[in-house]
């Protein structure tokens, strides 16, 4: 699967997807920290996946998302946007709501990160 | 990169503005801390509001000048 399709699979399919530099274990960038902490905090089912193993990766998912920077976090197929939207949408219980909306109010029952890695193709 | 070039690029793109600013956060001219509040604003949502200013430094955003950009937008209502 290309590199392009492979992306869209996961920010389709995936009910939260975060796009980050690192994983939630090793978070390489503080950006990515803000974004992970809020969706944590949130109690969002994250799925994490790095960019840094290769720059196309990057390339490739602001290609098709249009969106310039590192985080990037998607609800069922919405940008919902980087780590100061997200912050935002957090502080304000704003992000608590998308989520349930998305994704039923019970989104945080069976909370678990998850992490995918892109395959170069 | 100082940050009178963005402050007039994000002018230039909002005009209108009632408040802008550029901190550069670090003092190494590439982390950059940008608000503005602007009429342009009103009635979108926050992804669209941050795509706007990502579109008025497109070039210093796409040319490596600006290493790492936290944006804080409002409307003016």
């Amino acid at each position: 699967m290309s590199l392009r399709d492979q992306i869209s699979e996961i920010i389709d399919n995936e009910p939260v997807a975060l796009f980050m530099k690192g994983t939630p274990t090793f978070v390489a960038c503080g950006n990515s920290q803000r974004a992970l902490t809020a969706l944590r905090t949130a109690g969002a089912p994250v799925t994490a996946v790095d960019i840094l193993p290769d720059p196309r990766f990057r390339q490739e998912l602001s290609a098709v998302s249009g969106w310039p920077t590192i985080p990037q976090v998607f609800v069922k197929g919405e940008l919902v946007g980087g780590a100061d939207i997200v912050e935002e949408l957090a502080a304000t219980g704003e992000l608590e709501r998308k989520l349930a909306e998305a994704l039923g109010e019970g989104y945080g029952d069976a909370r678990e990160e998850r992490v995918i890695a892109l395959a170069p193709a | 990169m100082a940050t009178e070039p963005l402050e007039t690029l994000l002018q230039q793109a909002f005009p209108d503005a009632t408040e802008l600013a550029v901190v550069d956060r670090t003092g190494g001219g590439d982390h950059f801390q940008v608000t503005v509040a602007s009429p342009r604003f009103e009635g979108l949502s926050l992804v669209d509001q941050h795509r706007l200013v990502y579109d008025a430094l497109a070039a210093p955003l796409s040319d490596g000048t600006i290493h790492e950009l936290r944006i804080k937008t409002k409307g003016t209502a």
